[in-house]
């Protein structure tokens, strides 16, 4: 897995241990003190990075490649998953993946938006930008979930919506408009998880839950800190600063009552331990549809209009 | 992004339009057709080029009461003011940039709504005012906003949006983008008592807005040649890296590609929005005095072929 800049340091000194080790084993020198004081340092470098992680530190990580997709922790969180696609009306854009499946036993509805894991699955996803028919196609696993009364879980990881001449030609705006609307109407649980990057209105089409979680190195903006630099400074680098002043992370997040509730990452991010970071998502989105379980069809809609009702920050005249 | 730019320019710029230094207020000249326009004239015809039919921005006060009927328009917006949640800071202080619009316009926030009526039916207005910051909508839009769709509802009255907005404010970051989804929620609660909700979308209409209450009236209308769509023509001409075609994302162009239901003159809209209004509430058609257009309409230029 190549490391971000900002990990490099930590990469080098991973690389002078095992070169310790390896010159240890193979000339019988004892290198044991040595190796503890560097393991110790190793452990003090990763403390100090990983924990006063900057704003465009965690936008890096949401986007490391080899963080998992929204398939890979379908794959290891649900079993039966079945994709079902197209949209009914003009195409299947594989930017959004969708279909039934069973979270310990329960079946749900799945939908998320999915970036390639490398350059040749990047440019068929289209890098997790959907046309208007991949909301389109949430939309009707949405009817399809509210009809059977399924729980809907929705997995958000994408740098917005595509904008492109074909997508504003079949009507972009209004897509991403019918979806927000859609996830308004529905009597299901609904639990939307920013597990990477949440790219604007592109990322809330499907993230209208009754709750929202989202992983510790995701972020979730309005604009993108290359895009907003590139407004403001008229030049995308300046994005680390963008991205202090836009608060994107997980727990500016949460401050804002954005989202509910923050799911830990191992140290490093979720591509460390895919497995473990599964396993606390897994937990979060078990005790959330336990808690969704005990509302009715009516409570569940209302306590969803108002959750969102209560969002914005504004003062009384 | 339209709206950002405009943000930064400060202080305003000259009046482009002025004729002489003299008389700087007596003539306007036409950005689209150059024709010199008496600015009275252009007052009396909603700011709607009498010569070639450009629609000029209208001040969000004008266009109310082009609207509804006279002295029925009660204000009830402005209750609610603008924070600085995000402590937001890049080349200016957000701040300092709400105290400049909020001095441009003497509102606080950039919508302006209320209640009145129009040829006697009850209604609720809500215009986006794109003067200030742009149109964009931050948490006090998105609540204004809220509330008039909240009192058309208590009240049963048809709902009107006007848009005008660059989209969300970056400003607020994700608190922006919750007004997109807070709004539709509160438009759920509207139809759910069969009340009509129509959308005029005027220049421009981009991005969170376009892309949330925008789109779902009963019935979207768009004025002549507004830019509308969701993403910005400069981020798409840079990701396609091809320049866009002529009409792209305009009205006209949505009207043909079945995503707005008509394209309506300005000075239209009172009759036009009165009719649609009293059909979806099966009221009888109302006695509805159109805007006297003093001068013969432009040649129609849309999809629907050239009338002349
Ligand atoms: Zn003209």
């Amino acid at each position: 897995m190549p490391a971000l800049e900002f990990e490099k340091p930590i990469v080098d000194l991973e690389t002078r241990i095992d070169e310790l080790k390896t010159y240890g084993s193979s000339s019988n020198v004892d290198m044991s003190e040595e190796l503890a004081l560097l393991e110790k340092r190793l452990e003090r470098l990763r403390s100090e990075t990983y924990e006063k992680l900057t704003r465009w530190q965690r936008v890096q990580l949401a986007r490391a490649p080899g963080r998992p997709t929204a398939m890979d922790i379908i794959g290891r969180i649900f079993t039966d998953f079945q994709e079902l696609h197209g949209d009914r009306a003009y195409g299947e854009d594989a930017a959004i993946v969708g279909g039934l499946a069973r979270l310990e036993g329960q079946a749900v509805v799945l939908i998320g938006q999915q970036k390639g894991r490398d350059t040749k699955e990047n440019i068929a996803r289209n890098f997790g930008m959907a046309h208007p028919e991949g909301f389109r196609k949430a939309m009707r696993l949405m009817d399809m979930a509210d009809k059977f009364g399924l729980p809907l879980i929705t997995l958000v990881d994408t740098p917005g919506a595509y904008p492109g001449i074909a997508a504003e030609e079949r009507g972009q705006a209004w897509l991403i408009a019918q979806s927000i609307q859609k996830m308004t109407r529905l009597r299901i649980p609904v639990i939307s998880v920013i597990i990477g990057e949440g790219g604007s209105g592109g990322a809330l089409a499907v993230a209208v839950g009754n709750r929202v979680l989202i992983l510790e190195n995701a972020v979730y903006s309005v604009i993108s800190p290359e895009s907003c630099a590139a407004i403001v400074w008229r030049d995308a680098k300046e994005a680390a600063k963008a991205a202090e002043a836009l608060r994107l992370t997980a727990r500016d997040l949460e401050q804002f009552g954005i989202v509910d509730e923050v799911i830990p990452e191992p140290k490093g991010g979720a591509h460390n331990d895919p497995v473990g970071s599964s396993e606390e998502l897994k937990k979060a989105l078990l005790h959330n549809l336990e808690q969704l379980r005990m509302l009715d069809k009516d409570a569940l809609l209302d306590s969803r209009a108002e959750r969102f009702r209560r969002l914005g920050v504004f003062e009384e005249i | 992004m339209t709206l950002e730019r405009f943000f930064r320019r400060r202080p305003p710029q000259q009046k482009e339009n002025t004729v002489n230094d003299d008389l700087p207020d007596l003539w306007s000249k036409c950005p689209k057709c150059n024709a010199q326009v008496y600015n009275k004239e252009l007052e009396q015809n909603l700011r709607v080029c009498p010569k070639c039919g450009y629609h000029h921005r209208i001040p969000v006060k004008r266009r109310v009461e082009g609207l509804l009927d006279a002295g029925t328009f009660q204000v009830t917006s402005g209750r609610v003011k603008a924070k600085d949640p995000l402590e937001f800071v890049d080349t200016d202080t957000y701040v300092a940039k709400l105290e400049r619009a909020r001095k441009k316009t003497g509102r606080e926030s950039a919508v302006y709504a209320g209640r009145g009526s129009l040829a006697g039916l009850p209604v609720v207005v809500c215009v986006m005012d794109f003067e200030f910051a742009g149109g964009s909508m931050g948490s006090t839009e998105g609540e204004e906003i809220t509330r008039a769709i909240e009192l058309a509802t208590k009240e049963d009255r048809a709902m009107i949006l006007v848009t005008a907005s660059g989209g969300a404010r970056m400003m607020e970051g994700a608190l922006s983008l919750m007004q997109m989804a807070k709004t539709t929620f509160a438009l759920e609660q509207l139809a759910n008592k069969g009340l009509p909700y129509i959308t005029v979308l005027a220049d421009p209409t981009t991005g969170g807005v376009a892309a949330s209450f925008a789109a779902i009236g009963d019935i979207v209308i768009g004025e002549p040649d507004a830019l509308i769509g969701f993403a910005g023509q400069r981020v798409i001409e840079q990701t396609v890296r091809q320049s866009l075609p002529d009409g792209f994302q305009r009205s006209e162009f949505y009207e043909k590609k079945g995503f707005i239901d008509m394209v309506v003159d300005r000075r239209h809209h009172r009759e036009t929005l009165a009719n649609l209004i009293a059909a979806l509430r099966n009221q009888p058609k109302p006695e509805v005095t159109a805007l006297e257009i003093k001068v013969p309409e432009p040649p129609r230029t849309g999809i629907f072929g050239r009338r002349k």
